[in-house]
């Protein structure tokens, strides 16, 4: 009994340096989306390079799809690139663009320069479509299944590594699942 | 005397800071205490220790405009937190709802504080009987 006295407080101590421990290792950056396994929501803007055209979320259905949260002030973004740039190569997936509180000029600059791997990207200068999606900075990338039901939200820079963890093992579950 | 004259002037500086919200007030009192208190309690994500009131960060504007004209369209409180809990998670509530998940974070400072009442009446009481003992040996040393 009188050894717990000394005991107890060592306890209740290497609990507490165990959770701050596991908290030193958690990124609360990524904070996670209220939107996964909810339909995609709507908006209609501007097409990026073609600014006579619109571009809605429904033209994303009826595949699985990527939309990528991009803009030229994130470093981030021209991170990922490339990547995005040999996925629309591999034809794995549809892969659009939302640029996100930018402008057109550079934007356009930014594709003619690095390739354009977007099927159709929604040219959002000020942010009011990616409020709907629950955008707080970029890059970021949301996966879509066939019907329009957001699967998966990526913060940050994609890369092979993420792309095989996270997103491929669900894309074939969706087409495990169609056929 | 320049040297304290400066001093001073360079004291007032931080009152001449430049507000972060620069939005216009509402007419009406009781919308902007609305917008204050609801701005005061809603995080900006990008930068996660401030409030979008405090926040200058382009996010923090998005959800001040949006903030203002949803009390401009006559939403309540509720719908508003709500719309923003529907796209950012209950992460952007300063005041997180209570519910299985959370259940831990607003019990914890009560059990804490059982815990901590608890060892003080224990500590106390037995220093009290230690005291008591202390008294009567030396009630005992003066008799002698």
């Amino acid at each position: 009994m009188r050894s717990l006295r000394y005991l107890l407080p060592a306890i209740l101590f290497a609990a507490l340096l165990a959770v701050f421990w596991k908290g030193l290792f958690l990124n609360p950056g990524e904070v996670p989306s209220p939107l996964i396994g909810k339909p995609a929501p709507a908006f209609q803007l501007e097409e990026l390079t073609r600014p006579d055209e619109t571009f809605a979320t429904a033209d994303m259905y009826g595949r699985p799809a990527l939309l990528n949260v991009w803009a030229t002030w994130c470093a981030g973004c021209r991170q990922e690139h490339a990547f995005l740039m040999q996925l629309a190569k591999s034809g794995e997936v549809p892969i659009y663009g939302l640029n996100y509180r930018d402008e057109r000029e550079p934007a356009l600059s930014w594709l003619k320069e690095l390739g354009d791997p977007y099927e159709k990207t929604a040219y959002d200068p000020k942010g009011v479509g990616s409020l709907d999606w629950g955008v707080y900075g970029a890059p970021e990338t949301f996966l879509m299944d066939p019907s329009g039901t957001v699967v998966y939200k990526h913060l940050g820079p994609l890369d092979g590594n993420v792309w095989a963890r996270d997103f491929r093992p669900r894309i074939e579950a969706m087409q495990g699942g169609r056929r | 005397m320049r040297h304290l004259l400066l001093a001073a002037l360079l004291l007032l500086v931080p009152f001449a800071s430049p507000a972060i919200d620069t939005g216009s007030a509402f007419e009406d009192p009781a919308q902007q205490a609305r917008y204050e208190r609801l701005t005061n309690e809603l995080r900006c994500l990008v930068c996660q220790n401030q409030t979008i009131a405090d926040s200058n960060a382009e996010l923090a504007q998005d959800l001040r405009r949006q903030t203002r004209n949803m009390i401009r369209d006559g939403k309540t409180d509720a719908e508003i937190t709500q719309f923003m809990t529907e796209r950012y998670g209950d992460f952007v509530l300063y005041r997180p709802p209570m519910k299985p998940t959370t259940w831990l974070l607003w019990g914890a400072p009560v059990i804490l504080l059982l815990f901590g009442g608890i060892a003080t009446v224990v500590v106390v009481s037995r220093k009290g009987r230690e005291g008591d003992a202390d008294d009567a040996a030396a009630a005992g040393g003066e008799a002698r």
